[in-house]
């Protein structure tokens, strides 16, 4: 990592209101923000001060709120734009509910107009649900033949069978940054596979766009998916980037108000992107804070983003071995350039909801379960693990309370 | 620890958790063996129950998960294990009646229904788990494998008709 000017956490940590409460008597540890992050005041006081003053639909009314109403919802599309370096964030930025329905809506938009049967498409062990079951339901659909890059036993993707996995391949899907293993992908290089055999390239940006510089110029892939609730904005809104080029040749999405230029009792034309794939009254407010939360993480900077937690992951994954040993199992790769702020773990054989219960009891919020990432399970052999993911805002002192709550879950079940 | 918290996790909770009663599965046929699966958490549930002269002469609990839905999967076995089909559907309906959270504890004075009164006498040691209901995402761990048994006894019930 290059060297960046440390984070002041102290800080930080008081623009966060949720950060002052407090859970069976201890202060609240928050080492979820891989599944939510939390918002700071800049985000929620944006929202609200849209509401108190602004507020009216968009791209209707020409009286003075609307008009500022439009202006603050196209605005996020230059601030997010800019943001992941989009070479034209005014058509290039769709505005989804979440990463999910952007990834559902190229499955259902860009896959339906160019797969047919026995066409292929490319898929990782590693992917979240949502970019598993759209291609499934694709596939069932027109007859996909669905392949895998397989995970190693260090969580990181084994790209040895890529040459032969490639051929034939329409459309490569992979996560640029995995929820459970914190596995942060070789994107450009399987984008520069795929894109020399003719394959159009998926990102799932839910877990990398938050916690590092992301430049889809750098990336070289065709979409970019992601969220606005794990970037410490609110939860209803997702982003869809595209390439123009792809973006005007696709049908439209859902059909509705806002994203025609016609409409007759017996035809529709449909609107130019990206309103063409926005349908019905967008999440107005919900862009307002992400506008606020862009501005709160581009003002600290990703890249000092990055190197913290890039540390902090480093001091975790040590403290916790030398802590607890052999008993805690990490999963994911080593320390090191490809990882992430994402740490899953299991701690003897306890299950990881009375791991977190337990936890819960320290104020340590982690997820326990499968992450919806099922076939990764499988692969690694477990039914759930515990995850603690890291923030901004998190400590080495957040670290410390993980492993006492581990401790006395060890006492508890032992 | 919280008094919510010891609720949750009592010592005969966690005995049945260590020591499992009832582990295995039953020869199916003619044993009938239901699957449950939780969602949230992936955990796995198989019930296998042989049903007998009106009774559930025997059943195994098989699959794996968190001490919560394991401890109450073996503490309903040794409770349904060899009793009258009628008491044990009782017993199910006593039990997720436990389980359920009631528009009372919303908090709407005057409006909620009151909920129905749970004998926990019936419930015997399964009373031990009506901590659990203080932790709404876990409820589903705890009535995993009421509801694998449920949908046997119904599938038991379909095939003898």
């Amino acid at each position: 990592m290059t060297a960046a000017t440390p984070l002041n956490v102290e800080a930080l940590r008081k623009d966060f209101p949720l950060l002052t409460r407090t859970v069976h008597d201890r202060p609240i540890v928050y080492l979820d923000s891989a599944s939510s992050a939390l918002q700071p005041h800049a985000v929620i006081n944006a929202m609200a001060d849209y509401y108190a003053t602004t507020h009216a639909n968009v791209h209707r009314g020409v009286y003075a709120t609307a008009e500022e109403s439009t202006y603050l919802f196209e605005k996020t599309r230059l601030v997010v734009g800019r943001f992941i370096g989009a070479p034209e964030p005014e058509h290039e930025i769709v505005f989804t509910k979440n990463t999910t329905e952007s990834l559902n809506l190229v499955a259902h938009t860009w896959a339906r107009a160019n797969l047919g049967p026995n066409d292929r498409i490319l898929l990782t062990e590693m992917e979240h649900h949502s970019n598993i079951v759209p291609w499934l339901m694709l596939a069932e659909e027109v007859g996909l033949e669905v392949r895998y890059i397989p995970v190693e036993g260090g969580g990181r993707l084994d790209l040895s069978d890529l040459p032969s996995l490639i051929d034939g391949v329409k459309l490569v899907g992979l996560s640029a940054m995995s929820n459970v293993l914190g596995t942060i992908t070789p994107v450009a290089e399987i984008t520069a596979v795929a894109h020399d055999a003719g394959a159009v390239v998926v990102v799932d940006g839910a877990q990398l766009v938050p916690h590092a510089p992301v430049a889809v110029t750098a990336l070289g892939a065709d979409f970019l998916a992601f969220s606005a609730h794990k970037m410490m904005g609110p939860t209803g809104l997702g982003v869809l980037w595209a390439r123009r080029a792809l973006l005007d040749a696709m049908p439209p999405f859902m059909g509705g108000g806002g994203m025609i230029l016609d409409v007759k009792l017996d035809s529709f034309r449909a609107a130019p992107p990206p309103a063409r794939f926005e349908a019905g009254t967008p999440p107005i407010a919900e862009a307002v804070g992400l506008s606020a939360a862009v501005d709160y993480l581009s003002d600290i900077g990703m890249d000092r983003i990055r190197a913290h937690e890039f540390a902090l992951t480093n001091h975790a994954l040590a403290r916790l071995d030398e802590k607890l040993g052999s008993d805690c199992r990490i999963f994911g790769p080593p320390a090191g350039d490809d990882r992430g702020g994402v740490i899953s773990l299991a701690y003897r054989d306890i299950h990881a909801h009375d791991l977190a219960q337990v936890l819960d009891q320290f104020g340590v919020c982690v997820r326990p379960g499968h992450h919806c990432a099922k076939p990764l399970m499988r692969k690694l052999g477990v039914q759930a693990t515990a995850r603690a993911s890291l923030s901004l805002f998190s400590d080495e002192h957040d670290i410390e309370v993980l492993i006492e709550g581990l401790v006395e879950a060890g006492r508890l079940f032992g | 620890m919280s008094s919510d918290f010891d609720d949750l996790y009592r010592e005969i909770i966690l005995d049945h958790y260590r020591s499992p009663r009832n582990r295995g599965e039953l020869e199916s046929p003619p044993a009938h063996r239901v699957e449950g699966f939780n969602p949230l958490c992936g955990d796995e549930v198989v019930v296998s129950l042989l049903v007998e002269d009106g009774k559930l002469s025997d059943l195994k609990i098989g699959g794996s998960g968190c001490s919560i839905s394991q401890s109450s999967a073996s503490l309903m076995s040794s409770a349904v294990k060899g009793k009258p089909l009628d008491e044990v559907l009782q017993l199910i309906h006593t039990f997720k009646g436990m389980m359920s959270i009631h528009e009372a504890h919303l908090g709407k004075d005057g409006e909620a229904a009151e909920p129905e009164v749970i004998d926990l006498d019936e419930l015997g040691e399964l009373a031990a788990l009506q901590g659990v209901v203080k932790f709404p995402v876990r409820i589903k761990c705890a009535t995993l494998s009421w509801n694998a048994l449920a949908q046997g006894l119904d599938e038991v019930a379909a095939e003898a008709s």
